[in-house]
C-alpha cells in the first residue's frame, strides 16, 4: 500500500507528444525494501522509490538529482531489472521491461547499459581489459570472432585510450582510465540508453571534466540517451537536458535544465542550489542552510515529505497533512503547495 | 596576527624499490596564523593529506619525515618530540578531523563515552563535569537534542551528525589548530553547508587556526583566507584567496579552474587538463607539471622555485619572470 494517493499520476510536461517519441517511459515506479526484523518481526518497509514517473527521449539526458538515500540509484537499478520493482511500469522502446522473462531481459540489456561510480568493482580483476570489453560482443553475437579484436581496439580509441591497453588488467589503471574502460564496455553492445550512476563522483576534477566531455561527445556521435544519476548540480548542468530532483523517494521538481536552475520552484531545489559551493568568492550568495537531517525513508513524514526541513514562509498546516502533487508551474513541474511564491536563492537567505 | 604554526621544507619519503626513495611531499613550506583558515588544495596524490599527517608525526611507516624538515608549533619543535611530549600536543594543540568519521569513531562506545574520554585525556576533572562539558560541545557543533545524542552509538547517527561528533571530540581538547582533511567530502551538499558553517563559527568564536585540506575550489572560495595549491608533492601557487580567484596564475591552477563545472554563468564545454597526476616515482625532472602543461617552454626543463607574480602571490613557474604573465585574466574567472 503506497502512501501516494492515486491522484498523483501527474502529467509530465509535454507528455502527450512525448509518449510517442520517448525511448523510456516510467510510470508510478515503486521500490520498497522489506527489511525483515532480525527475529522475524516485520519492520516497516524502506520506501526507497515511492511513485516516480518520467520520460527519456532519444538522444536526451535526464538527470536524477538528490542526496544520499533519496532513491535515485534504486530507480536506475530497477529500470534495468538489476533489482525487481515493487510495482509500476517501465516501457523501453515500447516493451514492458518489468514483464520480460530471462531471455527477453538479456536481449533488452543489449539496448540498456549501466556505468557505475566505481568501475573497479564492476570489472573482473582477472580478466584483461580487452576480454572485459569483448564479453558483451560475444554474448550477443554482435561480430564474428575474428573481428572482435578490431572492435575492441576501436572502442578503446573511441573512449580515448590506447588500443594496446586491451592486454592489460584493471588494476594497472587510474580511476579515470577505469571509468573510460567501463564506458567502452557499456558501448560494446551498441546500447541506445545508458544509466550513468554517479559516473564522475569519485574522480578528481580534471579527470571528471575529461569524462564529462567524453560522455557528451559519445551522446552526439551515437545518439545515446542517458539517465544521469548524480548529486552535484554543477556537474549535472554540464550534461543534462532535463533535471528531476528527488527527495525521499519522490520527484519533487522536474524541468528543463536552464529553467529549473534559474527559476527553481520547489524549496528543496532552492536549498540544493544554494548549497553548491561556487568557486568564486565574489559570487558568495546568501546560503540556505537546511535544518535537521533527512527523515528516514521507512518512516517518511505525513503530508509534504519536505515539510520538516522547509523554510518556505507560507509553510502551514496543509503542508503537514496534504501531500502536494507535481503540477506545472512557471516552466517546471513542482510538488509544493506554494510553489508560486517559493523564495529564490537570493531572497531566501533573508526569509 | 600571531603565527601559530610554521612548516619549513617538509620532505616525506617512502621506499621506491631498488633502495631508492620517492618523495610524495617534497619541500613544502607554509605558515598558519591565529584565527586564519589556510586551504591546501590539490587532486589525489598531490601530498596534501600526508603533509597534514606530518604535523603530528602521524606519517604511516615505511614513510618517514626527512631530516631538514621543520615543523614549529609556537616555540615547540614538533619533529624533536617523542613519547609523552608528542602525545601532549596530539589533539591538545593540534586537533584533526577526517573525511570519514565512522572510521575514527569507536562503534562499541556511545558518543558520551568518546567525548568524555577525549576531555579526560587532556584535562583533570570529575566525570560528571566532563559530561556537562560534552553536552556543551554537542550544542556548540549544532547537534539538536544533545542529551539524547550523548547516549547514541555512532551507527545510530547520520553522516553529518557523526562528523559533528568528530568535531566535538576534536574541540574537547581546545586545540589551537584544527586540521580538517576533506571534512565534508563524504557528505551531501546540504549537510556540507551545515558543517562548513559550524567550522567557520568555531574558528571565529575560539580564534582557532584551521588547516583545510580539500580538492574542492568551491569550498575554498567561501571559507579560506589563504590558499596553497599543491601538485606532485610541492606547493605550486600560494596567495590570498581573493588573489588566487581573481588571478590564478600557475598553468595547473588555471587548468583546475577550467575543469570545474559551474552552477552559474555561461554554459560552456569544460576545458580539462590533459592526462592525470603521475605517481611519485614517475615525476619528471624540471617543472613537474611540464608534460601536461599547455604553456611549457624550454626553461620548463629546469626546476622552478616559487617566484613572485604580484605582491603576496607566488607560483612555481618560470612564466612569472615574464612581464605581465600573472596579470592576464583567464576565462572562467570573474573579470
Amino acid at each position: 500500500m503506497s502512501s501516494i494517493p492515486p491522484g498523483s499520476r501527474f502529467p509530465v510536461p509535454g507528455s502527450a507528444q512525448n509518449q510517442r517519441d520517448s525511448l523510456l517511459s516510467v510510470r508510478d515506479l515503486i521500490k520498497h525494501y522489506q527489511s525483515g526484523g532480525l527475529f522475524g518481526r516485520a519492520a516497516p518497509p524502506v520506501r526507497a522509490v515511492d511513485g516516480v514517473s518520467f520520460e527519456v527521449a532519444p538522444g536526451e539526458t535526464l538527470a536524477l538529482v538528490g542526496e544520499s538515500g533519496c532513491g535515485k540509484s534504486s530507480v536506475g537499478r530497477t529500470i534495468l531489472r538489476l533489482q525487481e520493482p515493487t510495482s509500476g511500469q517501465a516501457l523501453f522502446e515500447g516493451v514492458d521491461v518489468f514483464s520480460l522473462d530471462r531471455a527477453a531481459l538479456r536481449a533488452l540489456r543489449r539496448r540498456m547499459q549501466i556505468i557505475f561510480q566505481d568501475p573497479y568493482s564492476s570489472l573482473n580483476p582477472r580478466m584483461t581489459v580487452g576480454s572485459a570489453i569483448a564479453e558483451g560482443i560475444e554474448i550477443h553475437h554482435l561480430a564474428p570472432r575474428q573481428e572482435i579484436p578490431a572492435r575492441v581496439s576501436a572502442l578503446l580509441e573511441e573512449v580515448g585510450l590506447d588500443p594496446a591497453y586491451a592486454r592489460r588488467y584493471p588494476h594497472e589503471f587510474s580511476g579515470g582510465q577505469r571509468q573510460r574502460i567501463g564506458i567502452a564496455r557499456a558501448l560494446a553492445v551498441q546500447p541506445a540508453f545508458i544509466v550513468c550512476d554517479e559516473p564522475v563522483s569519485a574522480l578528481d576534477v580534471s579527470v571528471q571534466a575529461q569524462v564529462l566531455n567524453l560522455l557528451s561527445d559519445l551522446q552526439q556521435h551515437r545518439g545515446l540517451s542517458y539517465l544521469f544519476i548524480a548529486h552535484d548540480l554543477a556537474v549535472v548542468r554540464q550534461i543534462a537536458h532535463r533535471i528531476a530532483v528527488m527527495y525521499l523517494g519522490r520527484i519533487v521538481e522536474e524541468g528543463a535544465t536552464g529553467q529549473l536552475l534559474s527559476n527553481p520552484r520547489h524549496p528543496y531545489t532552492v536549498a540544493l542550489l544554494s548549497a553548491v559551493p561556487e568557486p568564486d568568492p565574489g559570487a558568495r550568495r546568501s546560503r540556505i542552510v537546511l535544518g535537521g537531517d533527512l527523515p528516514s525513508p521507512s518512516n517518511p513524514p505525513p503530508g509534504c515529505p519536505f515539510h520538516t526541513r522547509c523554510f518556505h514562509p507560507l509553510k502551514n498546516e496543509r503542508c503537514r497533512t496534504e501531500v502536494p502533487l507535481l503540477r506545472p508551474i512557471q516552466g517546471t513541474v513542482a510538488a509544493c503547495h506554494y510553489a508560486e511564491s517559493t523564495p529564490q536563492p537570493e531572497q531566501a537567505g533573508a526569509a | 596576527m600571531s603565527r601559530v604554526l610554521e612548516v619549513e621544507n617538509l620532505k616525506i619519503s617512502f621506499p621506491g624499490g631498488d633502495h631508492t626513495r620517492v618523495y610524495p611531499v617534497d619541500g613544502v613550506s607554509f605558515q598558519l596564523e591565529r584565527g586564519q583558515t589556510l586551504a591546501l588544495v590539490g587532486e589525489s596524490g598531490c601530498g596534501k593529506s600526508l603533509t597534514s599527517l606530518a604535523l603530528l608525526q602521524l606519517v604511516p611507516p615505511p614513510g618517514r619525515i626527512e631530516t631538514g624538515s621543520v615543523i614549529r608549533l609556537g616555540d615547540t619543535d614538533v619533529l624533536a618530540l617523542q613519547g609523552e611530549a608528542l602525545r601532549r600536543i596530539r589533539g591538545r594543540r593540534i586537533g584533526m578531523i577526517f573525511q570519514d568519521p565512522m572510521t575514527s569513531l569507536n562503534p562499541v562506545f556511545t558518543v558520551e563515552d568518546q567525548i568524555v574520554e577525549g576531555i579526560l585525556a587532556h584535562f583533570k576533572m570529575a566525570r560528571a563535569k566532563a559530561r556537562e562539558r560534552a553536552l556543551q560541545l554537542l550544542q556548540e557543533v549544532g547537534i539538536p537534542d544533545p542529551e539524547q545524542r550523548l547516549k547514541a552509538y555512532p551507527h545510530q547517527l547520520s553522516g553529518g551528525m557523526r562528523q559533528r561528533v568528530m568535531i566535538a571530540i576534536a574541540l574537547a581538547a581546545e586545540p589551537e589548530i584544527l586540521v580538517a582533511d576533506e571534512p565534508t567530502t563524504a557528505l551531501d551538499v546540504t549537510v556540507q553547508a551545515q558543517i562548513l558553517e559550524v567550522l567557520d563559527r568555531l574558528r571565529t568564536s575560539r580564534g582557532m587556526a584551521v588547516l583545510l585540506i580539500t580538492h574542492d575550489l568551491g569550498i575554498v572560495a567561501g571559507r579560506a583566507d589563504r590558499v596553497a595549491v599543491m601538485y606532485a608533492g610541492q606547493i605550486i601557487e600560494e596567495t590570498s584567496t581573493g588573489r588566487l580567484f581573481a588571478n590564478p596564475s600557475h598553468p595547473y591552477t588555471q587548468g583546475l579552474f577550467a575543469s570545474v563545472p559551474r552552477i552559474t554563468g555561461p554554459l560552456k564545454r569544460l576545458n580539462p587538463i590533459r592526462g592525470s597526476v603521475p605517481a611519485p616515482a614517475a615525476w619528471p625532472s624540471g617543472c613537474r607539471f611540464r608534460p601536461r602543461c599547455p604553456k611549457a617552454f624550454d626553461k620548463s626543463e629546469l626546476e622552478p622555485p616559487l617566484l613572485p607574480v604580484e605582491p603576496d602571490h607566488l607560483m612555481r613557474c618560470w612564466l612569472a619572470e615574464q612581464q605581465g604573465a600573472g596579470t592576464r585574466q583567464e576565462p572562467g574567472t570573474k573579470s
